[in-house]
């Protein structure tokens, strides 16, 4: 039935003018769907339709609303979309409405009560929009005014649902996506990671601090992938723990994906409900490494101040021991003069202790006088002064001279920090150099004591040099005495003798018997006078030192007969016997040969003298137990007297017997032999018995040492 | 009875009596004599006589005893004459000295007449 266009179009738009107002302020999809299908059967000669919308997320094609069917129907209506074949989904991607009828597959099993429907495919009218569901209407056909109706209708329909679903979806699915970047981009301005994880501890939001330690990229080294992997462990642990902890707040160790080192962070957790029935957690971490580094360097530095404070106490006490154990006062003052520290002998100068009003007004006397002493220091803007200060003990009231030494210590601002101050007391220095004075003064007398004792001593050696001297000279004179006197007795006496001998030989003419006797007599007595002579000299010469010893070597048996034929006329041929017995083992005699033989010369004469009958015996031998060789010379001669053996070596002493040898000796032989045996270290001793004979043995030590002499 | 053969002797003493002693007892056993009292008399006489002995006295006046051998001995004239040295000294090394200057032998003094004849004799005969 064909209108007028124009009124039927402009009923035909108020009609669907109509339904958009209705369809205005519906947020129900299944009302928007009644409300167009009540329209569309108004528009329609239809009383059955129904419409299906597409479920995506469960994959199917479900019954929506219907008119004029059973809603039981209408709900149970479910075709799933994995059945692409199916001619009712196909008719959904279709552009035309899709007539179905009785033989078509899906054509029964929908509400309608027929088999005979149109399906038409709910689309908006966008390029790649998916359908939104199949409008099913209950007629055969569709003539095209109503095929308009029907497009136009499905066009709103497709709006409206659109509008109801996606956008509410996409809307809270983007609402909620700008929400967290909004918030995440908030976020990034902290540092600090932060992360937003749902009950499944799925990583909802990360900051960029968070994103630093637990995202990574493909181009990122093995290294880092690892740590930020290992990070994630660390992290997803700490989470679950926190779920079951009470604590929201604990600390984690993570790894710098950068350069590997560990990082302690304190992590703060909080639950949030972050859309209705969203259940979120919010994780905050605060990098506490510095934090940690520096509570660490506080503790170092509070272990090592507390170390230097017990270190300077420790010098301090040990200062003060030292300053304690100073002689010397010691006091250390600010720059105003006020006492900062002092040792005990300071204190001893500088404090009384109320002891006495004396002891109190000394030390303000010493006080005084340190003060003046420092305010020079001061005024003389010099670093150091040093003065002789005159102080007072306080207790004993003595004198204490001292020698002040003070030092200003300048900080190193150059500031005055302290002034030092050293007293050494001079009392000692003073009594010690008075000792010193007094110790010179001694010197300087022993000095001259020994001085004198020197010149005394040179005097006396000069004295005794010249008494020496003047011995010499006496010895000198001596000997010259001896050498005159010699040549002056011997001198006329040879004159005698060779005059009386001239004339014996008649050289004066010759001579009548009693004359010759007569000159016999006067030459034989001059000889005894010259013998005399000799002796009495050589003995005074042995007295006075004068008669040097040469020692010899050589063998006494050759002496012995040396001697013995020189001495042979003097033997009385017939009546005496000479022997000479010679002992074994005789040493080699080094001593002064001439001595010897004189010495045995004189005993053997003597001997021969003596000896009327008889024999006379010469007997050598080595005395083991003296060490001396034994000369010994025996005689059966006349003997001597007992009394007389001790006298006999004296000078002079010869034995006064009746008899008178022919030849007498000078009577001094004996004496100078003795004299000579001593000399050469030895000695002559005699035995006798008068009548009978005599022994004299000359002991003699064979080598000569000048000791002995 | 002087006989030139045995020989010319010169006696050097300054002490008269030993000199007139020795002079008197030589001239008896036939030598000839001469007497000379100083060192200075006794070199002029040396050399002028050329005796063939000389008894020296060593202890003389003017020139000694020691300084006439030496002189003698210098001079190429005297040089060879027969010298005994009269010494009343009869160390050893004073003989020896003695040697040394150039005498020909030592008599002690005091002089035994017969045993200066004796040495006189034996040095004459040596020559």
């Amino acid at each position: 039935m064909k209108r007028s266009t124009v009124a039927a179009q402009a009923a035909a738009g108020s009609a669907r003018l109509d339904l958009l107002d209705s369809l205005q302020g519906l947020n129900q999809s299944d009302r928007c769907v009644e409300v167009t299908l009540a329209w569309l059967a108004d528009a329609l000669p239809i009383e059955q339709a129904f419409f299906a919308a597409v479920y995506e997320e469960r994959g199917c094609l479900e019954g929506l609303a219907g008119l004029g069917v059973d809603p039981d129907a209408v709900a149970g209506f479910h075709l799933p979309l994995s059945d692409r074949n199916h001619p009712l989904l196909v008719a959904l991607t279709s552009s035309e409405p899709v007539p179905f009828h009785s033989g078509i597959r899906g054509a029964e099993g929908t509400p309608l009560s027929a088999d005979e429907f149109v399906a038409v495919s709910v689309c908006r009218k966008a390029a790649d929009a998916q359908p939104i569901g199949l409008l099913c209407l209950g007629t055969p056909s569709l003539d095209d005014a109503h095929r308009e109706s029907v497009e136009w209708l499905a066009g709103i329909l497709a709006t409206q649902l659109a509008a109801l679903w996606y956008s509410s979806a996409a809307d809270t699915a983007r609402h909620r996506q700008q929400r967290l970047e909004s918030i995440t981009e908030i976020l990034d301005v902290v540092s600090d990671p932060i992360l937003v994880s749902d009950a499944d501890g799925r990583t909802l939001l990360a900051n960029q601090g968070a994103e630093n330690l637990l995202s990574s990229e493909e181009d990122m080294s093995e290294g880092r992938r690892r740590a930020v992997a290992l990070n994630n462990m660390l992290f997803s642990a700490s989470l679950f723990s926190t779920h079951d902890a009470e604590a929201n707040r604990r600390e984690v160790l993570l790894v710098d994906p950068v350069d590997g080192h560990d990082l302690l962070f304190e992590m703060l957790t909080q639950p949030l409900e972050f859309e209705p029935g969203e259940e979120v957690t919010v994780s905050v971490l605060r990098n506490v490494t510095d934090l940690q580094r520096a509570m660490q360097e506080l503790e170092d530095n509070y272990f090592r101040l507390r170390t230097a404070e017990s270190r300077t106490r420790a010098e301090r006490d040990r200062l003060e021991l030292i300053l304690g154990s100073t002689v010397d006062p010691i006091l250390v003052t600010d720059s105003e003069g006020k006492i900062e520290l002092t040792n005990p002998p300071a204190e001893r100068l500088l404090t009384s202790e109320g002891s006495s009003i004396a002891a109190e007004r000394r030390v303000q006397g010493n006080d005084a006088v340190l003060t003046s002493f420092h305010s020079k220091l001061y005024a003389d803007s010099s670093q150091r002064l040093r003065d002789q200060l005159s102080l007072i003990d306080p207790v004993s009231g003595a004198e204490v001279p001292v020698e002040a030494i003070a030092t200003r210590v300048v900080d190193r601002y150059g500031e005055d920090s302290a002034t030092v101050t050293v007293l050494h007391d001079l009392t000692e220095a003073m009594e010690k150099a008075s000792l010193y004075e007094q110790v010179k003064e001694y010197s300087e007398r022993l000095e001259d004591r020994v001085r004198e004792a020197t010149a005394e001593l040179a005097q006396q050696n000069e004295l005794l040099r010249r008494q020496a001297l003047q011995l010499e000279q006496a010895s000198a004179m001596k000997s010259q005495f001896l050498a005159n006197a010699s040549h002056e007795l011997r001198t006329p006496l040879n004159a005698i003798i060779g005059h009386a001998q001239l004339m014996l030989e008649g050289i004066a003419g010759e001579l009548q018997p009693r004359q010759e006797e007569k000159l016999q007599r006067l030459d034989s007595n001059a000889q005894h006078l010259l013998a005399i002579i000799n002796d009495l000299l050589d003995i005074t010469r042995i007295e006075a030192g004068k008669l040097p010893i040469r020692p010899d070597r050589f063998e006494l048996p050759d002496l012995v007969s040396e001697v013995a034929a020189e001495l042979e006329p003097l033997v009385p041929a017939e009546s005496v016997e000479l022997n000479i017995e010679l002992g074994p083992d005789l040493p080699t005699l080094e001593t002064d040969r001439k001595k010897v033989k004189q010495i045995f010369s004189n005993l053997l004469s003597n001997a021969l003298k003596f000896t009327v009958e008889g024999h006379v015996s010469i007997h050598t031998r080595f005395d083991d137990d003296s060490g001396t060789v034994h000369l010994a010379v025996h005689d059966t001669g006349i003997g001597i007297e007992e009394d007389h053996l001790h006298t006999i070596f004296e000078p002079f002493g010869q034995s006064e017997t009746a008899f008178r040898p022919k030849q007498p000796g000078t009577g001094l032989g004996l004496s100078i032999c003795r004299r000579l045996a001593v000399l050469l270290g030895g000695e002559i001793r005699v035995d006798s018995t008068l009548g009978e004979g005599s022994v004299f043995t000359f002991e003699l030590p064979p080598v000569y040492r000048e000791e002995e002499g | 009875m002087v006989d030139r053969e045995k020989g010319l002797i010169l006696i050097v003493d300054d002490y008269e009596e030993g000199r007139e002693i020795c002079a008197e007892y030589l001239a008896f056993h036939g030598y000839e004599v001469a007497t000379a009292e100083d060192g200075e008399e006794a070199l002029a006489k040396a050399r002028e006589l050329l005796p063939d002995l000389l008894l020296l006295d060593l202890a003389l006046p003017k020139v000694d005893g020691w300084e006439v051998a030496r002189r003698l001995r210098a001079d190429e004239a005297t040089a060879d004459l027969l010298i005994l040295a009269l010494t009343a000294h009869a160390l050893d090394d004073l003989r020896q000295r003695a040697l040394d200057v150039g005498c020909d032998g030592v008599v002690t003094k005091p002089v035994i007449p017969k045993e200066l004849e004796r040495q006189v004799r034996e040095a004459l005969d040596s020559k």
